[in-house]
């Protein structure tokens, strides 16, 4: 086993990155911390600062304004790093890819390993995008 | 010398990106300004070029929480342009799925405003019973949020009868736990201390803010569409509109809590009309929309949500505005949080339940001052627990 794997081997702490979403994407996230899915029986946690993180959930479109504070935040990161793209949003704009201020998708701007799509991903999608990356890796 | 205190934008302390700047000396609070922009997604202009079918999917997507009242507002507005009026059947269960979203973005709120009192129980337990909610919303809809429900003329699908005993079901579950919850914040002392007195926006404030929704009825301003401008079924139904006197974060949350058993009784009287309709009457054909101007509104669970649209024959609007409510809800922190402490400042930020993802429109540009000092969110978010932890000690040495 790499260091890599190792490291994602056991409780990831998880850090939410919203650009410029709806606000579903969001909610599906934190509803997968909450009883009935309850992510942190996995070890999973969301945490308030990048620097403590293994995953970066990135969802909703990214805007101008939130293109430079992606890019800030991702080498913060401590690495090696897991991004994960949530939503149509993250994956390719979704309905805001025509928009005026549009600077993404996600994976022009920073190397994306996984992309769960749904508008807005049920929790389960989530969960199971995120075993996923788990069981590649 | 006065600090500087950002919160934001990417902030654990909310949901979405915003930068507050609150400028404190010590520990109070004597200014405070915001910044928008990170969530700009430029729906208005998106919108010229689209469908007016299509326009719904995205003004559903302004906002996730209240994705049914944007096009509940932009129906409305579209059907006044067409002059048409919807069936019976179509009304209430527009009534219905409004209703239901109301339910989840109160029980959401009242999880969030636990959290940021220290109080992760209430928080877990809203959220809990917010699943039933969606549970029901993905049978009816076929999804858990964004439901896709409204077109012009009419609803996109049908609530069969069959369906109806199930949807009592789940709300007979809800109002238990919104009983239990209720009880959890009425009666409880340390919640009575933390909120009351908190964040305090009196009649003035709020009709010079020009404040709406739970805010505004908080300080008894008693505004609310489905009573004022009545649209769709609320006038053929019988409900009351909830005010509350005090203006602090207490009476914010109670006047959300008691509106959810309104909301409930709402449901339960459409679900009996709804019987009695013909199933499969939802929608009058519309074949083209005139040149002409419109507005419509709806009450979302924050506010009231505007709607302007003009046409000129064509598919596309050629022009369409939309204001939601926390666009000017948000203006109301000047008021309710200067002069309060910094842990006190974040509680009535969260009484507000201010959504940005319906505000962005703008930026607010100004100058920042030298010496900063520097909070974070976890530093924040502590702050306002041990405040409830200084006083749930307090109450027991009392007792
Ligand atoms: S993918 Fe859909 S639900 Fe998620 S942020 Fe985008 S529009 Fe909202």
């Amino acid at each position: 086993m790499g260091f890599k794997e190792y490291c994602f081997k056991k409780s990831l702490w998880l850090f939410h990155f919203g650009g410029a979403s709806c606000n579903n994407c969001d909610i599906e996230i934190l509803d997968c911390l909450t009883p009935r899915y309850d992510v942190e029986r996995f070890g999973m946690q969301l945490v308030g600062s990048i620097r403590h993180a293994d995953v970066l959930l990135v969802n909703g479109s990214i805007n101008r304004r939130d293109k430079a504070r992606l890019l800030d935040l991702y080498h913060q990161a401590p690495k090696p790093i897991l991004v994960v793209a949530i939503g149509a949003c993250g994956c390719t704009g979704g309905i805001f890819a025509e928009g005026d201020t549009f600077a993404g998708p996600v994976d022009k701007i920073i190397p994306v390993d996984a992309y769960i799509p749904g508008c807005p991903p049920k929790p389960e999608a989530i969960l199971a995008g995120i075993v996923k990356l788990l069981n590649k890796k | 010398m006065s600090k500087i205190i950002p919160i934001g934008p990417y902030h654990p302390l909310q949901e979405e990106p915003e930068l507050f700047k609150l400028y404190c000396e010590g520990e109070i609070v004597k200014d405070i300004k915001w910044e928008t922009g990170y969530n700009h997604r430029g729906i208005e202009k998106l919108s010229q070029s689209r469908t007016f079918d299509q326009v719904f999917f995205l003004v559903e997507r302004i906002c996730g929480i209240c994705s049914t009242s944007h096009p509940f507002a932009f129906a409305n507005c579209m059907e006044e342009i067409a002059g048409i009026e919807v069936p019976d059947r179509a009304k209430y269960i527009r009534t219905i799925i409004a209703e239901l979203e109301r339910i989840h973005s109160h029980l959401l709120w009242v999880g969030l405003a636990g959290h940021f009192l220290g109080y992760n129980t209430v928080f877990m337990w809203a959220w809990k019973y917010r699943e039933p909610v969606l549970d029901l919303f993905e049978m009816i809809t076929g999804n858990r949020n964004s439901y896709a429900m409204f077109k012009i003329g009419g609803v996109r699908r049908d609530i069969e009868n069959n369906k109806i005993t199930r949807i009592k079901e789940t709300l007979d579950l809800v109002k238990k736990k919104t009983d239990l919850l209720a009880g959890a914040v009425m009666d409880d002392p340390v919640i009575h201390a933390r909120t009351k007195g908190v964040g305090i926006l009196t009649k003035e404030d709020i009709v010079n803010y020009g404040a709406v929704g739970p805010v505004a009825r908080a300080s008894g301003v008693a505004i609310d569409v489905r009573h004022d401008d009545p649209y769709a079924a609320y006038p053929l139904v019988n409900w009351k509109v909830i005010t509350a006197q005090s203006g602090d974060v207490f009476a914010k949350a109670e006047v959300r809590l008691l509106e959810m058993y309104e909301s409930i009784s709402i449901i339960d009287q459409c679900l009996a009309r709804l019987k009695k309709e013909k199933e499969g009457e939802t929608e009058i054909v519309v074949k083209e929309v005139p040149e002409g101007i419109g507005t419509g509104h709806a009450e979302a669970p924050r506010g009231e949500v505007f709607h302007f649209v003009k046409t000129d024959g064509s598919n596309y609007p050629v022009r369409h505005k939309i204001r939601a409510p926390s666009y000017v809800n948000i203006a109301t922190f000047r008021k309710s949080c200067v002069g309060q402490t910094i842990s006190d400042a974040t509680l009535s930020l969260a009484a507000v339940d201010p959504c940005y993802c319906c505000t962005e429109r703008m930026a607010y540009a100004f100058d920042v001052e030298t010496g900063k000092k520097i909070y974070n969110g976890n530093e924040l978010l502590a702050l306002s627990q041990s405040k409830t932890e200084a006083i749930i000690k307090r109450i027991k040495t009392e007792l």
